[in-house]
């Protein structure tokens, strides 16, 4: 939300304004996409080899199956984080490594280690979800506002 | 009623321009592998310098600056009768807790990255108004610290927008003072010919910039009021300095501010540098827009700007460290970033 | 193993983080607005039928992105809510998808005890 204040308003603070967004250093749209797509293409790839492997070697059905891929992803994204290397595919990749699951867990784990030196529990186990709670926030009220609306229409 | 050193809107001429005496500064590895990284008195290879937090390394830094530049004039921190200085981190931890540990008499300051000048006009209003006779000016900032109060977490795998600029991890310390060095003090003091001359009080600028991310653009108006406001104030033209220096604008805040300046009718670009974009190479190292922080300003000035004068390829400069006075909650309640920029006139003696 | 489903999941896949790199390129959005974003489209996307479809196809090109996550909630959330009416509304979400969250978690915290935030160089 955007308020009225007198900068906004001003007619030479809007020239500068548009100044500014005229003639600033524009983000590279094309090249970051084709390298969104393509780490975001592999990394759901592994996704599919690992719940595809999860059902050959354990039997798994598809409900378990994708559990375990989600568990295996998470963790995979959070050990990169810890070794510092999600950083680095994050810097090339953009939205490639946001999106996927591992992006979730990066956007957890990565507050926590730095908040270590706060303590245990207002550092790092208060800091675990301070990016990614509004994820669990609006995805679970929203399942439940459409699972209580599905009462309604069965 | 004592004569008026006020001249036109908010300059102030010192009847007794505070000198110079020496300064020092503490430098991160990215900073060191930079342009200037052999003109620095002191680089870390690690960030945290030892310490068990980026916090507690920022704060060494700040400390062990400001007691470098104090053994440069062979002086214990017994002699500073004030200490002004602060940095990026809320409630300026980093400059209270080594404030702490000099054990000298302290007066704390936020100007965001126009700490250093704002330090060293107060600084130097304290010396000529016979307030104090030998003062220390410190500033720093982190990188790590920075991020983590207004940014990201650093292991967050983001990618930073091309107007951005990379907070500098560096702290640099002045000692100024009311008489030159005398003699018979045998320290290595570096400077003996520098004064301060003139300063200009900041106001307060906001043109209704919100990206966080470009700060250059945020503050190049605030930078441009100040410099109009100095040059109408003493009745000067650009050409009077060798240098109109800025604190962070970075590349692209560089290039707004000549814009503005040019449409007030006056041409800074000839004689224009911009410590964020000296500090680093933004070609070669991942940057954006270059260097930005309280640091910056600070450690460029000491390690870098002060030689031109001292030798005489320069007279004086007009030295303007620029803020962005912004809180990441003010920014998520709506609010623009409002800027500022303070300004110095070092000159030789001469 | 089916190989050429490999393709569909490598194309939806990058697909929709593209989409994600379009808002962060051409919007200046924040990553936790993007996945806040996902996430929902995600939940009403199922709950519409629509994204159901895409699942089917192109397996984890579609559940690994996080608009799968929002998959998973809805489809918890609207199973829940047949077996065990207004109850099941509010625990399916959260059962269906109780794995990832207590990975988070769990792995979350470890990572963060073993390791230390570096500095960006």
């Amino acid at each position: 939300m955007q308020k009225d204040t007198k900068a906004r308003t001003d007619p030479k603070a809007a020239a500068y304004q548009a100044m500014v967004k005229e003639r600033e250093p524009k983000s590279k749209t094309f090249p970051m996409c084709c390298k969104a797509f393509l780490v975001g293409g592999i990394i759901c790839c592994i996704g599919q080899l690992i719940g595809d492997t999860g059902k050959l070697w354990f039997g798994f059905d598809d409900k378990a199956s994708s559990i375990y891929t989600a568990i295996v992803l998470v963790f995979l994204g959070g050990l990169l984080t810890g070794l510092g290397v999600y950083d680095k595919i994050g810097s090339f990749a953009g939205a490639g490594s946001v999106v996927p699951i591992t992006g979730f867990a990066n956007s957890i784990v990565a507050p926590a280690m730095e908040h270590k030196s706060e303590g245990y529990i207002m550092g790092v186990g208060a800091q675990l979800f301070s990016l990614a709670g509004p994820v669990l926030v609006y995805g679970i009220a929203s399942s439940v506002l459409v699972g209580l609306l599905s009462l309604l229409f069965s | 009623m004592a004569e008026s050193k006020r001249y036109g809107e908010h300059t102030v001429v010192f009847a007794n321009p505070p000198r110079i005496l020496s300064t020092a500064n503490i430098v991160g590895d990215v900073e060191g592998k930079g342009p200037l990284g052999s003109a620095f008195d002191m680089v870390l290879t690690d960030d945290t310098w030892g310490e068990s937090s980026y916090e507690k390394a920022e704060c060494k830094m700040f400390e062990q600056a400001v007691r470098l530049a104090l053994t440069k004039v062979n002086w214990d921190t017994k002699m500073l009768h004030c200490l002004l200085g602060g940095d990026l981190l809320n409630q300026i931890i980093t400059a209270n807790y080594a404030a702490r540990e000099l054990g000298v008499p302290f007066l704390g300051l936020y100007g965001a990255c126009s700490t250093m000048t704002e330090s060293m006009l107060l600084g130097g209003m304290l010396i000529d108004g016979g307030f104090a006779q030998r003062v220390a000016c410190a500033a720093s900032s982190h990188f790590s610290t920075a991020e983590r109060q207004y940014r990201y977490p650093l292991e967050m795998g983001t990618t930073t927008p091309p107007t951005a600029q990379r907070t500098v991890t560096g702290a640099g310390a002045v000692i100024l003072a009311d008489e030159p060095m005398q003699d018979q003090q045998k320290g290595p003091a570096v400077f003996r010919n520098i004064h301060i001359e003139s300063g200009t009080i900041g106001k307060v600028v906001d043109m209704g910039i919100s990206d966080a991310a470009n700060m250059g653009a945020a503050m190049a108006p605030a930078a441009c009021s100040t410099i109009i406001t100095h040059l109408a104030d003493l009745g000067r033209a650009p050409s009077y300095y060798d240098a109109i220096i800025t604190g962070d604008l970075g590349t692209f805040g560089s290039e707004m501010l000549h814009e503005l300046c040019m449409d007030e009718g006056i041409d800074i670009a000839s004689r224009h540098l911009d410590c964020g974009s000296l500090i680093f190479d933004t070609e070669q190292q991942n940057v954006n827009c270059g260097g930005s922080g309280c640091g910056c300003s600070a450690v460029v000035l000491s390690a870098h700007l002060l030689h031109f004068i001292e030798k005489g390829t320069w007279k004086r400069i007009l030295f303007m460290a620029t803020g962005a006075l912004m809180s990441p909650n003010a920014t998520m309640q709506g609010e623009t970033i409002p800027c500022i920029a303070h300004a110095v006139v070092i000159e030789r003696d001469d | 193993m089916d190989f050429t489903k490999y393709i569909w999941v490598f194309l939806v896949g990058g697909g929709i983080c593209v989409a994600g790199q379009l808002l962060i390129s051409l919007t200046r959005m924040t990553p936790a607005r993007i996945l806040v974003l996902f996430v929902t489209a995600g939940v009403f996307l199922t709950a519409l039928g629509l994204y159901k479809p895409l699942v089917d196809f192109a397996g984890a090109g579609a559940t690994v992105p996080l608009t799968g996550f929002g998959y998973a909630l809805c489809k918890g959330a609207i199973e829940g809510a047949k077996e065990n009416g207004v109850l099941g509304a509010f625990t399916g979400g959260i059962t269906g998808t109780a794995g990832g969250i207590t990975a988070a978690i769990v792995f979350g915290y470890l990572n963060a005890l073993i390791f230390r935030a570096k500095t960006k160089k």
